[in-house]
């Protein structure tokens, strides 16, 4: 077998074959080489989080028409690492009063809930971590595991600006949990499977981005929602509650909060793009090897987690009352939808070939999306005309 | 495997304990979570993947939190200052260790208790049966939907209950 084809693989092989050869038991050997491509994975992506500060200050500077980082090594690429050094030689403060066990707890989870996402993440057929049939819950299971650390943060900060915080990131990431799985429910349903392996094989053929692409932006918008990134950034607000749940924590525990959150914008980047945007699948290049293949994951990764940056920093925060009333009132019934016609559709079209099936699946959202525009267009009109209504007598008796 | 479910069974019971006998309200709340969580490594230790993940998405991702809300939202001081015990406990004691005792014989008479389990065949995908199972009507359709209904009047009944006539319209 050769490397370049399969490299997690033969890397097994050869490792198994050393230790074994030290007189190592070949169930312990198995043990040691599976933890080694653990820790061998995590820490590649708290690498990758590392250079994610660089990208996320380098963008939004050109989006706010700044330079950015630019001292410290060529286009300001260490200036990371100095940051890191920075958190690290901090003082660790505990404030007074907070639940200690809990309060160290938090920042743990945070992360956790990111870095075990990576265990399903397929990043070319041979190179995944595990390719579990229930993909998709796990995702949605591991997102309970971080709305839960938000909650412990608040919670053991004992600062009510904390409380107040989570309990806000709390209740936008639960009600967006909904549209989220409804949309994560489009790829299963086209692909057959809840694995995320299958739904990047069964993307060979046509990006699921152009059978529904509602189905796409309703997962990215709850997935900002999830995120907790701007405009659906609530826990923050430097007027009301500061930097939310997160407030009390100092140094290296802040730290692990802000490389969670960078991480899971670039997870969820990297999601996007394997449930709708083919996954590994790139006009054929992901036939040069496993290696290319990865390459190209982790490319529409940084693709999503820029689209993702772009919207936290071009658009507002957003009122809590607006939040989930867009949710409940506008992207639940439309996902669920969105969702009925994707499923009718495909059971009908099931024998039909596949650019059918892609020509109808994209004119039935279109059609939706024009339906739901007009709608909306006659709602906010009628809503004009009320307002208008009521202003009018109260300008007149101004006038008299 | 064993060792696994020993430690597992070990972290389950001990969270257990920690649940009734905490006095912090919250940290009730965060070992149930532990709890929970445990019976979860153990559903993925008996190969059913599908309800670890189901456990962790209802029990940790939805009812803890809601707990630890509930706890946070009604009680200004999270702390019980009461005994842990009052003069009954004897007697749920009895019943613990009657339930204890019932289940344990029930078990060990039963004839499937010291049987190792088969192994899975190749390619079975207990994700479809199940979703098969639930929606054919010679199986589970008819509990499902019935399920679903209930689940439904709920909804409208918190709605109904949540919902002020006289506050009516909260844009005006």
């Amino acid at each position: 077998m050769n490397f370049w084809k399969d490299p997690i693989q033969v890397t097994a092989d050869w490792l198994m074959s050393l230790f074994t050869g030290w007189g190592m038991a070949e169930g312990l050997a198995n043990i040691l080489i599976n933890l080694l491509g653990i820790v061998i994975l995590i820490t590649i992506m708290l690498v990758i989080d590392i250079l994610l500060v660089w990208i996320e200050r380098k963008v939004v500077a050109r989006f706010q028409d700044r330079l950015g980082p630019n001292r410290v090594g060529p286009f300001g690429l260490i200036q990371p690492f100095a940051d890191i050094i920075k958190l690290f030689i901090k003082e660790n403060i505990t404030p007074v009063g907070v639940d200690k066990v809990v309060y160290n707890l938090a920042p743990i989870l945070s992360v956790f809930s990111v870095l075990i996402l990576w265990a399903i993440i397929p990043l070319a057929p041979q190179i995944l971590g595990v390719d579990l049939n229930v993909g998709l819950l796990y995702l949605v299971a591991a997102g309970a595991i971080g709305t839960l650390s938000i909650i412990m943060a608040g919670w053991s900060s004992n600062n009510k600006f904390a409380l107040l915080g989570a309990f806000r990131q709390v209740a936008a990431m639960i009600s967006y949990e909904i549209p989220m799985v409804v949309a994560l429910l489009i790829p299963t349903v086209l692909a057959g499977t809840m694995g995320m392996l299958g739904i990047s094989q069964a993307q060979q053929g046509m990006w699921y981005v152009f059978l529904s692409p509602l189905g796409a932006l309703i997962f990215l918008i709850s997935a900002v929602a999830e995120l907790g990134r701007a405009p659906f950034d609530l826990s923050e607000g430097e007027s009301e509650v500061v930097a939310g749940f997160h407030i009390e924590y100092s140094g290296m525990k802040f730290g692990w909060f802000y490389a969670g959150e960078l991480l899971h914008a670039f997870t969820f980047g990297g999601f996007w793009g394997i449930l709708f945007f083919g996954g590994y699948h790139f006009f054929g290049l992901e036939n040069w090897g496993p290696l290319v293949a990865a390459a190209i994951v982790l490319f529409k990764a940084l693709i999503g987690y820029w689209v993702i940056m772009w919207i936290k920093y071009t658009l507002m925060r957003i009122r809590i009352d607006h939040m989930l009333a867009f949710n409940w009132k506008f992207l639940v019934p439309l996902s669920l939808v969105v969702l009925m016609v994707t499923a009718l559709l495909n059971t009908i079209l099931r024998d039909a070939s596949t650019w059918i099936l892609g020509l109808s699946m994209f004119l039935s959202n279109a059609l939706i999306a024009w339906i739901t525009i007009e709608i909306l267009r006659s709602r906010s009109r009628k809503e004009r005309e009320n307002a208008e209504g009521l202003a009018q007598p109260t300008m007149e008796a101004a006038q008299h | 495997m064993t060792i696994l479910f020993l430690i597992t069974a070990v972290v389950i019971l001990a969270s257990a304990v920690m649940v009734v006998s905490s006095r912090n309200l919250v940290h009730a709340a965060l070992w149930l979570v532990s709890a929970l969580f445990g019976v979860a490594v153990l559903y993925a230790l008996l190969d059913a993947g599908f309800m670890a993940v189901v456990q962790v998405v209802i029990y940790i991702g939805a009812i803890a939190i809601l707990f630890i809300f509930a706890v946070m939202l009604t009680r200004r001081e999270m702390r019980d200052t009461g005994p842990g015990l009052n003069k009954n406990w004897w007697v749920s004691a009895v019943m613990s260790i009657l339930t204890f005792g019932g289940l344990a014989y029930l078990l060990s008479s039963w004839s499937g208790f010291s049987q190792t389990s088969a192994d899975i065949p190749v390619g079975f995908d207990a994700v479809t049966a199940l979703g098969e199972a639930l929606i054919s009507p010679d199986a589970f359709v008819l509990p499902f939907e019935v399920a679903s209904v209930m689940l439904v009047a709920a909804l409208v009944g918190a709605v109904y209950i949540a919902f002020n006539p006289r506050i009516g319209d909260t844009r005006k």
